[in-house]
């Protein structure tokens, strides 16, 4: 049955190794790095940062070191990327290229491609977004409409991608698009391209989320010339390629991190001398946390044995989202904290912005009601 | 070790552990039976190390025992003794064949070979042939004792919600089995935390068992004409559950595996907490799905549901482990708090004296 993919996986020593390092690391260089921004998590950018961490080799680092990685196990990547998400560093400008573009470049790229990506992307330099859904396929994404059509030597774009997280940032996109006759069965005929995002005929427009932020985009094609080499991977091939993809996009620690400052400034706020229901409260969340990362570090060893954990990754994304949606909740529950947009207490304004952000976590890469459809799939009742 | 413990026990708790004699032991009928089984394969002695009569199984290796016990909802101690053997067997003991059980709440004195004072809630109390606990010596020293059942002065009867015996012993002035100072590195409250992770693998198990239950009764049930798994409600429900099973059994597969040299006491409580947590979520769905037929004594669906409801609360319930886990990290502040996370398997908790179980 389903449930036993999940076994126990430790870190290994060689692995765990590298904490003291990376702590040492972001004591230096985020020092007073104030919780209000330790707060965005995984959208929080700063190019510099990353082209830092490019430079100890945190970025790509499973990658092959003929391309600039480090050849480090996942679960030297596990120890990097949980310590920087637990101190709230700003990650996201190499976030994307370094859990999905870069491994798929990497897996399923020419030589070429690789040698043209994948160093960039190691050196904390070169970003990457993630263009698939559209304004009428969320959810159901096999019902894209944007199409790629061959044209002598290149490939013609034409359509529009939505909610694309980071375009605005990013040299590059990997988009799902049509390369078959309408007819064929729903997923088939899609394939992916790596656009270059500068080149003419894109229009990328920012979209303000409810809190003033501005991290997703609406992209629009308008006849956008593709050389031949802009494919990745198989024609006809996207789908099956991004349901590989998404293994690694739904079972990392930033599923149930995200929360993670307010966690914090909770813990601040409340105190030493906590009473009953503050204890048990912090303790319960705790618990859970606990075993939301031996969950994901499971599915992580999965992956390196190169199986296709689709299964338990949607486990650790629908509870880890529900985990970080809670914690907004708890602090309200606990506390007689008014949220505060400005002025008040550091506490007061992290609360206020993950209160206002945590609708989105059950949204992104997935929602929940996808995520249970595919679990009851794998418990044979669909 | 672990591949030939879990073949060996499941084909020997499907032949003897069946629903009807699951049943027919609730109310505190010994199961002589299956115990003579367990006894002769030399389960129960699994955790003692060689020299002292065991096989010198690691909890790793005792995981799988102990979470087919849950599965099958064994009426037996079995876990009870594999956790007193192995306490023995650390104090220097020999380990004990037979019927033995544990004592977590105890409040004992120990005068040179002899003991006053009760044990409370030992499971089996009324069954075992002897108890392990922890006696303090008059200046406060804590030892391990084995206690002899027909030693006991008072015996006080109570069965859990799933007729599982929880009994009482008075002691006065009882001459003790075995006796000898808790070793270092074990805390006075070892039998708590020991039985907390007992729980924890049961609960996993037993979980497995009644999701495996629903998901096929979803699929076999028929309503409006197709079967009731076909509907989206039942599916996200049944997935709800999925994922909790899933949390139960790696939280309580971390704790085995990480009380590798003493017992991983913020594991644990994780574990307790998180099988809680999920026994609550699988039991309330797994009757949902299930219909008025789950709700009835002739279907076996609450030869699960009912141990769920009692091992959540035993040895600690979510509560007092959340409370305990929260007050140390209140404690430590926001600074120490995900390095301490992030070395659960080598951090002790912070005993209340406030919070007796
Ligand atoms: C902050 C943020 C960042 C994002 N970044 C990216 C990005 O970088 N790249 C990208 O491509 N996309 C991105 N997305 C888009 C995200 O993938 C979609 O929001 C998601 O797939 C859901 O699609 P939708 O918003 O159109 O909602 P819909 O699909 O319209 O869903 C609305 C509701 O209907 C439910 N529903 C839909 N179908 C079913 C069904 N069959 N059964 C039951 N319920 C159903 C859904 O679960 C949901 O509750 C981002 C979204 C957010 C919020």
């Amino acid at each position: 049955m389903a449930i036993s993919q999940f076994s126990y996986s430790n870190i290994p020593p060689e692995a765990e190794a590298l904490r003291t390092e990376v702590r040492a690391f972001i004591l230096d260089t985020l020092a007073d790095y104030p919780p209000t921004l330790s707060a965005q998590s995984w959208m929080g950018f700063d190019a510099e940062f990353s082209k830092k961490l490019g430079a100890r080799g945190w970025v790509g680092m499973a990658l092959p070191k003929a391309y600039g990685g480090g050849e480090a196990g996942p679960f030297a990547r596990y120890v990097i990327i949980e310590e920087l998400l637990a101190a709230g560093a700003p990650v996201s400008a190499h976030w994307i290229a370094d859990r999905q573009s870069g491994p798929l470049i990497n897996r399923f790229g020419t030589e070429q491609q690789k040698q043209h990506f994948l160093p960039a992307i190691c050196r904390g330099e070169s970003y990457f977004c993630i263009g698939m859904s559209e304004p009428n396929s969320g959810s159901d994404l096999a019902s894209i409409k944007s199409t790629a059509v061959r044209d002598g030597d290149s490939w013609l774009v034409n359509g529009q991608k939505v909610w694309t997280t980071n375009a605005h940032h990013s040299q590059y996109m990997i988009a799902l698009v049509r390369t078959g006759e309408k007819q064929a069965a729903r997923h088939e005929g899609m394939s992916q391209f790596i656009v270059d995002l500068s080149l003419p005929g894109i229009t990328i427009r920012p979209i303000r989320d409810l809190a003033g932020g501005e991290h997703f985009n609406e992209v629009f094609f308008d006849n956008v010339r593709l050389p031949a080499d802009a494919l990745i991977g198989t024609e006809g091939k996207g789908w099956d390629q991004v349901t590989a993809e998404l293994a690694f996009e739904r079972s990392g620690p930033e599923r149930f991190l995200s929360c993670m400052a307010l966690l914090k400034t909770l813990i601040d706020a409340v105190g030493k001398s906590p009473d009953a229901l503050q204890a048990r409260e912090i303790g319960r969340l705790s618990a859970k946390l606990l075993t939301l990362r031996n969950m994901s570090l499971s599915v992580t060893a999965q992956l390196a044995a190169g199986e296709h954990p689709a299964w338990a990754a949607s486990c650790v994304k629908d509870l880890g989202n529900a985990f970080e949606q809670e914690i907004p909740e708890v602090a309200q529950l606990l506390l007689e904290t008014e949220p505060r947009q400005d002025g008040g207490s550091e506490h007061a304004r992290v609360l206020a912005y993950l209160t206002q952000m945590a609708p989105s976590f059950s949204l992104r890469g997935g929602t929940r009601e996808i995520l249970r459809g595919i679990i009851a799939r794998g418990l044979g009742l669909r | 070790m672990r591949e030939i413990f879990e073949a060996t026990i499941e084909r020997l708790f499907a032949d003897l552990a069946t629903p009807a004699y699951v049943m027919s032991c609730e109310g505190g009928e010994w199961p002589a039976e299956l115990w003579a089984a367990l006894d002769e394969s030399g389960f129960t002695l699994a955790g003692v190390t060689e020299a002292l009569g065991g096989a010198e199984a690691s909890w790793a290796d005792m995981y799988v025992l102990i979470r087919a016990a849950g599965r099958f909802s064994v009426p037996a101690p079995l876990g009870e003794a594999l956790l007193g053997n192995w306490l023995l067997s650390r104090a220097g003991l020999e380990g004990r064949a037979g019927a033995i059980s544990v004592a977590a709440n105890a409040d004992l004195v120990l005068e040179g070979e002899r003991v006053y004072g009760t044990v409370y809630s030992v499971p089996w109390g009324r069954n075992v042939e002897a108890v392990v606990a922890i006696a303090n010596s008059p200046t406060g020293v804590a030892h391990v004792v084995l206690l002899s059942r027909i030693a006991a002065s008072e015996l006080t009867l109570s069965l859990n919600v799933a007729g599982e015996p929880r009994d009482d012993l008075g002691f006065t002035s009882a001459q003790v089995l075995a006796q000898a100072p808790l070793p270092g590195g074990l805390d006075a409250n070892v039998l708590e935390l020991g039985g907390a992770m007992l729980r924890a693998a049961q609960t996993a198990g037993a979980l497995h068992a009644l999701l495996d239950m629903t998901a096929n009764y979803a699929g076999e049930r028929k309503q409006f004409g197709k079967a009731i798994g076909s509907f989206q409600a039942i599916q996200q429900q049944l997935a709800v559950f999925a994922e909790q099973a899933a949390a139960a059994g790696i939280a309580a597969e971390a704790a085995f595996t990480e009380s590798s040299a003493g017992l991983a006491a913020l594991t644990i409580a994780a574990a307790k907490i998180s099988t809680a947590e999920a026994a609550s979520v699988g039991a309330s769905i797994a009757h949902s799905v299930h219909g008025a037929i789950g709700f009835t004594e002739e279907y076996p669906l609450h030869l699960l549901t009912r141990r769920l409801w009692a091992w959540r609360s035993e040895f600690g319930s979510a509560s007092l482990w959340s409370q305990r886990l929260g007050t140390q990290i209140c404690q430590g502040g926001s600074d120490g708090y995900w390095p301490l996370l992030t070395s659960h398997g080598q951090q002790p908790l912070t005993r209340l004296a406030s919070n007796p179980v």
